[in-house]
């Protein structure tokens, strides 16, 4: 009798030869049909036709070392000794030259906060005095005014501390005014949930451009004569108010997808509104949306550069101020390379992490 | 010395449901509901789809709001007082068709979850009670597994074991076998069995027959809204005395 199987002892069938490694792959991806095998060539000669310049002009033709501006013009290439010339006021705007380490300082104590908070082993009731500690240097260091470091005034303040405490204080603030907000535009109570879409609505009504020119110059107005509330202060509050209003809505989305029976399975336990809200439905809900709020942070992080309207130079700000200068406007694209680089770095980083926290959440799946 | 039974006959029902009524929108889905229970008491509801059976029972632990009548609870009438409800909520366990179980919690914080923080119970001996209650339910080694990941039959068996942390006196089953695979059925009846001749008062609503036979010392049958029949199981299903009874059985009694 003839053996029914083929396969030998010893040996396990394996899947025919083309159909894995690296020849798999690349029938499988790239050539599995006659319309997608010429999308992939075409796709190569672009490619072919786009990089070998790019690389002249950013890397070989490049003028790399400090040189004066009549130097570039000789080159072919990019101008990176623009950068020589003008990083410290591009990252530090135009707080004191010889006192630019202590935004440097401030910047790093931030990142290594930012850093420690990624951990989630690290989720506990002392991060929060972390925090604090942070944000109180930070102060510290920007304004100085004490232990021999001159006072700065915040409206000198500039560049990359700039964006980046704009940016911390405007998630940080935002979140739970969202939360707030999301709730309460679920609330049962008529009041509560008619000033949650009165003002989402309103505040998503108009441009970030708008709440910051009227935070900056109609606010005043309402407020009676000598009162001052800092420049900074007022865009960033406008920037946690108008940030809020979206998140709100990313976060009601998410206590949406959450099924009725785990609000009433709480409850039947005897769990209030509260502890079902926090320890049931939030957790949740928030998860469900760790994309959509990881956006909207982004589009934050990248919107601060509207505070601009109001004479106050973030990062693309302090740009706008370095190419300002005649001998060096030319460069302008170097420049700009040069901290589009700066913010594709932060928001990568923040889709890579929301990427890293999504699984780290994930319990549903079955071993 | 004080007799139990006395002490307990004296005390009356411990549900009590009066000419409850309830609409949703011009819908009169409970009509006049007049429904007793003892201490220790078995009841089965069961009844055609959409009769009202799920929201009676909702009614008894106010995740539904009757508009009409009276529901007493164990002496605490359900009226809009929130501090009230969430007081007969700790006595009353509920368990759902579709387990309900927190996804983001491990299966023993989903049992410790409650006892600390609506009983304040400390950490420890809540632990301790839960893996107590999952030895009952026969699942000790899954404690620290999350609900995603274990079958239906072991998620209603975690649904049962999470009620019982908080010692409810009383315990509501709403179809809790219905969206298990006829292999699991029997697990969770299991469980319900025992809890049943630990002398538990229990309400529950299922068309698992034979589980009704073995526990219940009545039944219940709804149609339309209504109560139409309450009686003991021998009697039920020897000769039920509504012919919309007899109809519904021998529709599920084949
Ligand atoms: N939130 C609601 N709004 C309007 N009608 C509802 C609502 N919930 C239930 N109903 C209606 O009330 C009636 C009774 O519903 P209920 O869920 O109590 O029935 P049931 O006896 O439990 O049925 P089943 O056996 O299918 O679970 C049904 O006709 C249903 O359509
Ligand atoms: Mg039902």
């Amino acid at each position: 009798m003839a053996p029914v199987s083929s396969v030998v002892a010893g040996s396990a069938p394996r899947p025919p030869a083309d159909s894995i490694g690296v020849l798999g792959w690349l029938r499988t991806r790239l050539f599995s049909s006659v319309l997608n095998s010429i999308l992939t060539i075409l796709c190569i000669g672009l490619l072919v036709w786009i990089v070998p310049p790019l690389i002249d002009w950013m890397i070989l033709d490049a003028v790399w070392s400090a040189a004066p501006p009549e130097v570039c013009r000789a080159a072919e290439g990019a101008c990176w000794a623009l950068l020589h010339e003008k990083a410290r006021l591009i990252l530090f705007g135009r707080y004191p030259y010889v006192e630019q380490w202590r935004p440097l300082l401030a910047m790093t104590v931030l990142i290594v906060a930012i850093a420690l908070s990624c951990n989630r082993n690290f989720w506990r009731p002392w991060l929060a005095g972390v925090w604090a500690g942070t944000l109180a240097l930070f102060g510290l260091l920007m304004w100085g005014g004490v232990l021999g470091m001159t006072y700065v005034e915040n409206t000198l303040w500039g560049g990359l501390p700039l964006t980046m405490i704009l940016s911390v204080f405007g998630m940080v603030g935002s979140f739970p005014l969202a939360v707030a907000l999301a709730l309460g535009r679920r609330s049962r109570m008529p009041i509560i949930h008619a000033l949650s879409v009165g003002y989402i609505e309103l505040i998503r009504g108009v441009p970030l451009i708008s709440v910051l020119f009227m935070a900056s110059f109609m606010f005043p107005l309402f407020l009676p004569s000598g009162v001052k509330v800092d420049e900074l202060l007022r865009a960033q509050v406008a920037i946690i108010l108008f940030t809020a209003a979206y998140l709100a809505e990313v976060i009601r989305g998410g206590l949406q997808s959450i099924p009725r029976g785990q609000d009433e399975s709480a409850k039947s336990l005897g769990l209030n509104y509260w502890q079902t809200t926090t320890m049931i439905v939030l957790p949740q809900a928030l998860r469900a949306v760790i994309p959509p709020i990881v956006n909207t942070f982004i589009s934050l992080f990248k919107d601060t550069s509207l505070v601009a309207i109001v004479s106050l130079f973030d990062l693309l700000g302090s740009l706008r101020l370095a190419l300002a200068d005649p001998l060096w406007r030319n460069y302008f694209i170097e420049g700009y390379v040069f901290v589009a680089l700066i913010y594709f770095f932060f928001c990568f980083f923040m889709s890579k992490y929301s990427q890293y926290l999504e699984s780290q959440l994930q319990t549903g799946h079955r071993p | 010395m004080i007799n139990l039974a006395e002490r307990r006959a004296a005390s009356g029902p411990v549900i009590q449901m009066a000419g409850v009524n309830k609409w949703y929108g011009e819908f009169h889905v409970l009509k006049n509901i007049n429904l007793e229970v003892r201490s220790g008491e078995r009841v089965v509801v069961c009844g055609p789809s959409g009769s009202g059976k799920s929201t009676m029972i909702r009614c008894i632990n106010r995740l539904e709001e009757h508009q009409k009548g009276r529901i007493v609870v164990d002496g605490i009438e359900l009226i809009a007082d929130l501090k009230q409800i969430d007081a007969v909520r700790r006595e009353i366990g509920m368990v759902f068709q579709h387990f309900n179980l927190f996804p983001h919690m491990t299966v023993l914080e989903n049992l410790t979850l409650a006892p600390m923080w609506v009983r304040n119970t400390p950490r420890k001996e809540a632990e301790d009670a839960a893996m107590a209650y999952l030895e009952r339910v026969k699942i000790p080694e899954q404690a620290h597994k999350f609900p995603g990941q274990l079958s239906g039959g072991q998620q209603q068996r975690v649904a049962i074991a999470r009620s019982l942390c908080m010692k409810p006196k009383i315990m509501l089953f709403d179809e809790p076998t219905s969206a298990l695979d006829p292999e699991m059925i029997k697990e969770v009846l299991d469980v319900m069995i025992e809890l049943a001749q630990g002398g538990m008062t229990m309400i529950c609503v299922t068309h698992e027959m034979g589980f009704a036979r073995t526990v219940a010392d009545s039944m219940v049958f709804m149609d339309g809204g209504e109560i139409v029949e309450k009686a003991p199981p021998t009697e039920f299903f020897k000769n039920p005395k509504s012919e919309r009874t007899k109809l519904f059985l021998s529709q599920i009694l084949h």
